[in-house]
């Protein structure tokens, strides 16, 4: 392992990142205290407790999730195709480094900033609802998780994507969405019976089930099988990423 | 004369099916200045890319200090420096960060004062703290030398180091590449400028199409490949060559008795012909001789390959 070269990229990233820093974490922070006030007590006051649990507190598994997600992807996207696009990647690839450094480096400081993120937007959420959190160590186990399995995927998109519109795209048409229907606003069993069996085979569902277990101990699906979907994307995820640096698939002719 | 680097066989096709390098052979000899020269599209940036790792190569085998490049891929590119033929940057990071960050992803540890060293002996110190989407093309390659020097590698890679340069830089790039010769690095550069590898190589390797047509010390390749001519100015204009000369393949210019001849094949024909100009009855007040440039050189190596 070349530790040096690790921290090297890892600091790299984490530098850019502090110089946006009021961009990267000022916009979904605000973003999210919108959604309390419109969601949370704005509409949030005429909707009655779900499982016992008020709205606005509801929502909040599901909102750090939702930038979480997003962010987990723009990050990690960016972050590998910006120098692909700038044609800089010349000095990663003649480096004395394996993939897996490569990617210890870029995906570790993505996952570093997803998971700052989601702690600051519960930082957030609690200035509007009280915060609990039954079991706060299934709850971060379940951020990092997230956090990393979702730098993973952004990390493939952005090395297949060949413009930014490609890079923004994955987000705009297939997490954002999925994200709003895997019961971030509500629960699985509010929805017509149809919609439920449709909704079990978003996989987002699972995240945000298995992350709101860990607050209210209440979930739509099972913890074990939350556990499991994440565990098989990232799977995937490591697979697709090894096919990657094994081929040099878009980084080398 | 050891040998630092040794491509042996190397073959090239994209794919596109498009055969870049044709079973190139090539010893670099450590602590020369080798300059590969050839036309654009001869497979230079293909070549050097292969030898520091961002493109595979198809077949054969290419030994860094006697490592090899896939096998021993951590050796080998610690061993190396490469300065790209675009200028590429990090528009937002300043040029005391960027050569900083290349040491660290070279794996070596943080060394500020190095770094110092290698950014003055640049002349880039007072733009450290910079962002580098203000500085000039010029200084932007300086910056690119910098990165590539910040691990101290053996072997430099310049890929057409004075494309875009100014020409009254170009004097300066070219004594900071000597001084890094003299520290002991060898250095590899490619161009399509003749001047430069007329100044700068000890060594020339002329590419085209793919594949290596010579290789050859500089003053061995002007020697060997270079024409000469012979002038004499004549003290009184002729009409014709007379035919007593017309064994020399002679031209006549006006006053000018103008003989062109390879230095390899001929050398030893010049009294002779001086002998029988004599006995034909002609005087001339001065002589002179012309050596092909290495342009010249190119042009016809180029041609005929
Ligand atoms: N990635 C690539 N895919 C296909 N062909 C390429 C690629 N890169 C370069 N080539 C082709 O290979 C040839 C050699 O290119 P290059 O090595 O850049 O030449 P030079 O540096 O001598 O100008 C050119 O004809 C170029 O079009
Ligand atoms: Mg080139």
């Amino acid at each position: 392992m070349n530790f040096y070269s690790i921290k090297a990229i890892y600091n790299f990233e984490m530098a850019r990142w502090w110089r946006t820093v009021a961009q990267s974490i000022l916009s979904p922070v605000i973003s999210t205290t919108l959604y309390f006030v419109v969601f949370g007590s704005a509409i949030g006051s005429r909707i009655t407790e779900i499982d016992g649990i008020s709205y606005g507190s509801f929502i909040v598994p599901g909102l750090v999730m939702l930038a979480v997600l997003t962010e987990s992807i723009s990050n990690a996207s960016f972050g590998i195709y910006f120098p692909r696009f700038t044609g800089n990647i010349y000095e990663l690839l003649s480096a004395p480094i394996s993939y897996i450094e490569i990617l210890l480096g870029y995906v570790g400081a993505a996952t570093t900033k997803s998971i700052i993120l989601g702690i600051m937007i519960l930082t957030t959420a609690g200035f509007f609802v009280p915060l609990e959190i039954r079991h706060p160590i299934v709850m971060l186990f379940f951020l990092i998780l997230t956090s990393l399995t979702f730098c993973m995927f952004g990390f493939i998109i952005g090395i297949w994507a060949d413009g930014f519109e490609k890079l923004q795209i994955i987000p705009a048409l297939i997490i954002t969405p999925l994200t709003f229907l895997g019961g971030s606003f509500y629960t699985i069993n509010m929805l017509p019976v149809f919609w439920q069996k449709v909704s079990l085979f978003n996989p987002v569902v699972y995240l945000i089930s298995g992350f709101r277990w860990s607050f209210y101990e209440k979930a739509d699906v099972s913890l074990k099988l939350s556990l499991i979907v994440i565990f098989v994307f990232l799977l995937a995820c490591i697979v697709l990423i090894r096919w990657i640096f094994k081929t040099g698939y878009r980084l080398k002719s | 004369m050891s040998t630092i680097l040794s491509i042996n066989n190397l073959t090239k096709v994209y794919s596109s099916n498009f055969k870049a390098l044709n079973n190139i052979n090539l010893q670099i000899h450590r602590g020369e200045i080798f300059a590969l020269l050839g036309p654009n599209g001869a497979g230079k940036t293909t070549l050097i890319n292969i030898i520091c790792g961002i493109v595979n190569p198809t077949e054969g085998e290419v030994l860094v200090d006697g490592y090899n490049i896939i096998k021993d891929f951590r050796k080998t590119r610690s061993l190396i420096g490469l300065v790209p033929q675009e200028l590429v940057a990090e528009a937002f990071e300043t040029v005391w960060h960027t050569v900083n960050f290349s040491r660290g992803l070279f794996g070596k540890a943080t060394d500020h004062a190095y770094i110092e060293k290698v950014i003055k002996q640049l002349s880039l110190w007072d733009k450290k703290d910079n962002k580098m989407m203000t500085l000039s093309g010029g200084m932007k390659r300086r910056v690119m030398i910098a990165k590539a020097l910040s691990h101290k590698p053996k072997v430099l890679f310049l890929d057409e180091p004075t494309a875009g340069v100014d020409v009254s830089l170009r004097q300066d790039m070219w004594k900071q590449v000597r001084d890094l010769q003299k520290s002991g690095v060898t250095i590899i550069l490619t161009t399509h400028y003749i001047e430069e590898a007329e100044e700068m190589a000890d060594r020339i390797g002329v590419i085209n199409k793919g594949e290596i047509i010579v290789t050859e010390s500089k003053n061995e390749l002007m020697k060997k490949l270079g024409r000469k001519q012979l002038i004499l100015d004549l003290r009184s204009s002729l009409s014709s060559i007379p035919a007593s000369l017309s064994k020399w393949a002679l031209e006549l210019n006006n006053d000018k008795l103008i003989y062109t001849y390879d230095t390899a094949k001929e050398e030893f024909c010049i009294p002779e012909l001086l002998a029988s100009i004599a006995s034909a009855g002609i005087t001339f007040k001065d002589i002179h001789t012309k050596q092909s440039s290495l342009e010249e050189i190119f042009i016809k190596l180029v041609k005929t390959s």
